[in-house]
């Protein structure tokens, strides 16, 4: 006990500088996991959270039986998947690129630049997609005319979100997430280069025996984390890029909670879905966390 | 021959990045006639700057103009004195509870309440309609708070030892000599921060009803997007006005991310530094 009082008295200017942050913590992120209690109630706004009648898993199977959770489903899962095939490789594929350039200055010209789009906004980019793709105006379908064909109106077709999709999210975040490959890139012995030069190792070879085994690690963590949210597709742009005409491919598990749950007042029954899609994300990064610890040395934990 | 690919595939990329900026400013920069008749690539031609008194003279742009300057100013100063502080706190071995406070931390990466149990708290604190809507919620992301707590553990030790000598408690440490000593990292995640803020649609949308508190994102989307939204929402624009109508879009874009466009170059070289100092493993 005089020990705990004596660590207390050490740590007490600490704790005080963690203080703000603690309160952060509970009151914007662990008072809302309580929240999820509600997702097992009837949640009635004049009651809170803790007087509302329970309703068991009634909002559970209602969602679980709506004709709208295979579409959403699947959806969110494509969509996921599109992510680690097409947008997860992206930067390594930049990286390796960079890394055989020799010549410093346009190597840091190239990294500045494709930096940029990662700090634009999500408003941003998906206006600048309606206004390039716009059916009457927009310069793709001006060259797409030029060139003799009908114009396409992209952002009111169901076949061209999840392209449009993954190629804006390449876009905006290949430049950016090299910097993780690159650095672990630049901690490779360069003697090792210079003795498969000397054994006769052409540059295709190096990168093969050299750098790629060099970034191994790098890849694995990161695909773990990247797992863990393939059911988190990013609300605010799948959002600004849905419109009716394209539910069909383009209306995931966020949009839908936020359409069920916050527009239309169903606080329970959206709860239930984000539940849902939260300990989905949990199994597949416990998952691949798991195989990972046993298949190579990397692991989160 | 490989260097040749390379190079023009390097080119590719960087063009891809830069290109659709270049091209929004020469079209927001150029007269009506050469917009219209699809002659403007890269270079603004019959230079004007219309489009862009026309977009000032909207009132509702420099009051989200205000707004989201406000927003991102106070949202970064809260933000990166909660986060270093904590960070710090963190950093330090013999900190009670160190160790319990580390995983409340590191849980909320990998779950978290959802969107609505977070918007019926934020409700329940009376947050809806005020400044502190955009503020708040998102005070610390953990992940920059993980990095600055790395950045801090690999601080020289003397820097406290001499702190001790000279009668500093940890709080004046912290303030005095820490801080002053850590001004890349502070200059990298208030970036992080400023940006995240400055882009931030999310927290507008859900927890601002008001139109007098929109910031710059949501003006856009009202703008651009709900504008280009309706299949059928060129057909009764003539040709004229509608070319106009998109130079102005373009430039209500510019003008948006113009701040951003600015500091960026400044920071530049601080961040690449910051991110790799968090990429060293945790």
């Amino acid at each position: 006990m005089t020990l705990f009082r004596s660590r207390l008295n050490r740590s007490k200017y600490l704790l005080l500088l963690f203080a703000p942050a603690l309160i952060y913590y509970i009151l914007f992120k662990y008072v809302p996991m309580f929240g999820i209690l509600i997702s097992f109630k009837d949640y009635n706004p004049f009651k809170g959270v803790w007087q509302s009648e329970w309703a068991g898993l009634k909002h559970y199977s209602l969602f679980f039986h709506s004709p709208d959770f295979p579409k959403l489903l699947k959806n969110t899962i494509l969509l996921g998947l599109y992510k680690v095939v097409f947008t997860f490789p992206a930067p390594i594929l930049l990286a390796l690129l960079l890394n055989e350039v020799r010549i410093g200055l346009v190597k840091r010209l190239v990294q500045s630049i494709s930096y940029l789009p990662h700090f634009i906004s999500n408003v941003v980019v998906v206006s600048m997609m309606f206004l390039f793709l716009s059916p009457t105006s927009g310069v793709v379908n001006q060259l797409i005319e030029w060139l003799g064909y009908d114009s396409i109106n992209f952002m009111q077709n169901e076949n061209y979100f999840r392209t449009l999709y993954i190629l804006s999210e390449i876009w905006q975040h290949i430049g950016w997430e090299t910097i993780i490959y690159l650095a672990a890139l630049s901690a490779i012995d360069p003697q090792l280069y210079e003795a498969a030069r000397v054994d006769g190792a052409n540059r295709w070879h190096q990168v093969r025996n050299i750098t790629l085994p060099g970034i191994t690690p790098a890849i694995v963590i990161l695909f773990i984390l990247n797992i863990g949210h393939v059911l988190d597709i990013g609300f605010e742009k799948v959002l600004l890029m849905l419109n009716p005409s394209i539910y069909s491919t383009a209306d995931v598990l966020s949009t839908y909670v936020y359409r069920t749950g916050i527009q239309s007042m169903n606080y329970s029954y959206g709860t239930a879905i984000d539940l849902f899609t939260s300990v989905i994300n949990l199994l597949f990064i416990l998952t691949a966390n798991w195989i990972s610890r046993r298949k190579s040395e990397t692991s989160l934990w | 021959m490989f260097d040749i690919v390379l190079y023009v595939l390097l080119f590719g990329i960087a063009a891809s990045a830069l290109y659709p900026f270049l091209y929004m400013i020469a079209v927001s920069l150029s007269g009506t006639v050469p917009v219209l008749k699809g002659e403007v690539f890269l270079w603004p031609k019959d230079f004007n700057l219309n489009t862009y008194k026309a977009v000032f003279e909207k009132p509702e742009i420099g009051r989200a103009y205000l707004n989201t300057i406000l927003y991102t100013a106070l949202g970064t100063t809260i933000a990166l004195l909660i986060t270093a502080a904590g960070a710090y706190a963190l950093s330090k071995r013999d900190m009670l509870f160190r160790r319990g406070f580390m995983v409340m931390v590191t849980i909320t990466l990998f779950f978290s309440g959802g969107m609505i149990p977070t918007f019926l708290v934020v409700r329940s604190y009376h947050l809806l309609d005020t400044i502190w809507a955009m503020v708040l919620p998102g005070a610390i992301s953990t992940w920059n708070l993980i990095v600055m707590r790395t950045f801090f553990s690999g601080m020289p030790q003397e820097v406290e030892e001499s702190g001790k000598i000279d009668g500093l408690n940890d709080i004046g440490i912290f303030f005095r000599l820490v801080l002053p000593l850590s001004k890349a990292i502070l200059a990298t995640i208030g970036l992080f921060y400023g940006v995240a803020i400055w882009n931030n649609f999310f927290s507008a949308l859900l927890y601002l009803r008001d139109a007098d508190l929109f910031p710059l994102q949501v003006i856009v989307r009202n703008m651009v997007l709900q504008g280009a939204g309706g299949a059928n929402g060129a057909a009764n624009v003539g040709g004229d006005a509608m070319i106009v109508d998109e130079s102005l879009k373009y430039a209500t874009i510019i003008v948006t991310t113009v701040p951003i466009l600015l500091v960026y170059p400044f920071l530049q070289k601080y961040f690449a530094k910051g991110a790799l100092i968090g990429s060293v493993k945790g």
